[in-house]
């Protein structure tokens, strides 16, 4: 259980280097081909009357068309569509990378899902809330952006911003959480299984369970990326807020 | 950290694992970067080549079921129409019907009642014709009679002339004759 990353630091400077997680950057690559490979395959034989994989890409445009329109109205939120799918997709995907085995090479662990690593979940959060300041300025303009940091009351504005940053960490951090969570308890149960014939017997069980499970935390936390995006994009952009 | 206060060094190694990035050092500036490219690269290709073609599809579809439903609903306004127009003219020409029938009632019955008229008044005409034919017949028949009469009386008289009878018989024999002949008349 006590992996490593495999590490490769770019030294730029002598005082400044970029280092790269050569696990993460991999399951990234993979988790994005996956994608695209689906959504690229799904929507080579487009018609009018859907059949087979063209139903099932429209039932998840649907599906995100319905999470946005909970949470703002169409007009507006109808330029996040893309987004959202992109989101729901490739977190979904990155979810389930992890589950059916982890590879470790030399101590170093490879195999494993991005949405693991909290540098991954974080930036994604970062990411988001980000456009939605961009999107709340844009839409809002910057007077009324700046409007909602003092309201309902002025004395709420460390409040407000406080909400921003525990916005940003939570959004990052649960997804991260969840499914780092999952791996390390699926990672013990396979050390149990792999440890004698009894421990395999005694594993296969919960590792069916934890796995069935995991399946569904991944979709779930999928899901909960996308809701969330969209209620704080809402906050910002929505008129009614 | 004081390693020393805390029992069990397993313990904290353990712990140690589970903290935030784990085994790594810190926030890896390259990772951060990855993860930008790599799902804002995933996302404007999704854009050009998944979601892009399959949003026009369904635009497209949307379109064709607001026009279809446009269609059917002008098809039914104009199905209404010609019905009522049917039922007009249906109720029209039953209109006409029913004058048409009554008219062609009417002028039976005046022509039945002008035939009969005519039928009656031809009867009449033969009737009488008749019997002024049988009246003139009658006439020529009794004046042919009386010729007869005349040329008998003739011939009476004649053979009493040739037969030499006497004054008394020869005047019975003329009354006689003359009796007759008042007889027929």
């Amino acid at each position: 259980m006590n992996h490593t990353a495999p590490e490769f630091t770019w030294q730029i400077t002598d005082s400044f280097g970029l280092t790269f997680n050569l696990s993460t950057v991999m399951m990234l690559i993979i988790s994005a081909a996956i994608v695209f490979l689906i959504a690229f395959v799904a929507t080579r034989k487009l018609a009018l009357k859907p059949t087979g994989m063209q139903n099932f890409m429209e039932w998840i445009m649907d599906f995100v068309k319905g999470i946005i329109q909970s949470n703002m109205d169409w007009k507006t939120g109808g330029r996040f569509h893309i987004l959202g799918i992109t989101l729901i997709m490739f977190i979904a995907v990155s979810n389930l990378l992890g589950l059916p085995f982890a590879i470790a090479i030399d101590g170093d662990l490879w195999w494993k899902s991005p949405t693991a690593d909290p540098t991954v979940t974080m930036t994604l959060a970062a990411m988001i809330l980000v456009l939605t300041h961009y999107y709340g300025i844009k839409m809002r303009g910057t007077s009324h952006y700046t409007g909602t940091f003092f309201s309902p009351m002025k004395f709420m504005f460390p409040l407000k911003l406080i909400e921003e940053f525990a916005n940003t960490l939570t959004l990052g951090l649960r997804l991260y959480g969840n499914i780092y969570a999952g791996e390390v308890l699926l990672g013990l149960i396979a050390t149990l299984g792999a440890s004698s014939v009894l421990g395999f017997v005694g594993a296969i069980i919960p590792g069916m369970a934890w796995q069935g499970f995991s399946i569904f935390i991944g979709f779930i936390q999928a899901f909960i990326f996308t809701m969330l995006t969209m209620v704080y994009m809402a906050h910002k952009v929505s008129a009614d807020h | 950290m004081n390693l020393q206060a805390l029992e069990g060094s397993e313990t904290i190694v353990f712990l140690d694992n589970l903290v935030l990035g784990a085994g790594a050092t810190g926030m890896n500036l390259g990772d951060i970067l990855v993860t930008l490219v790599t799902f804002l690269l995933l996302m404007a290709l999704l854009k050009k080549f998944a979601w892009g073609p399959l949003m026009g599809i369904m635009q497209q579809r949307e379109e064709l079921v607001a026009s279809e439903i446009e269609e059917a609903e002008k098809n039914r306004k104009e199905s209404a129409n010609l019905l009522a127009q049917n039922e007009k003219l249906v109720k029209e020409t039953q209109a006409n019907m029913a004058e048409i029938l009554d008219s062609a009632k009417k002028q039976a019955n005046a022509q039945r009642e002008e035939i009969i008229a005519a039928a009656n008044a031809e009867a009449a005409r033969l009737k009488e014709s008749a019997q002024r034919d049988i009246a003139a017949e009658r006439e020529k028949a009794i004046e042919a009679i009386r010729e007869e009469v005349v040329s008998l009386s003739v011939l009476a008289a004649s053979k009493v002339l040739s037969k030499e009878i006497s004054e008394a018989d020869n005047s019975a024999l003329i009354k006689e004759t003359i009796a007759k002949a008042g007889e027929l008349k």
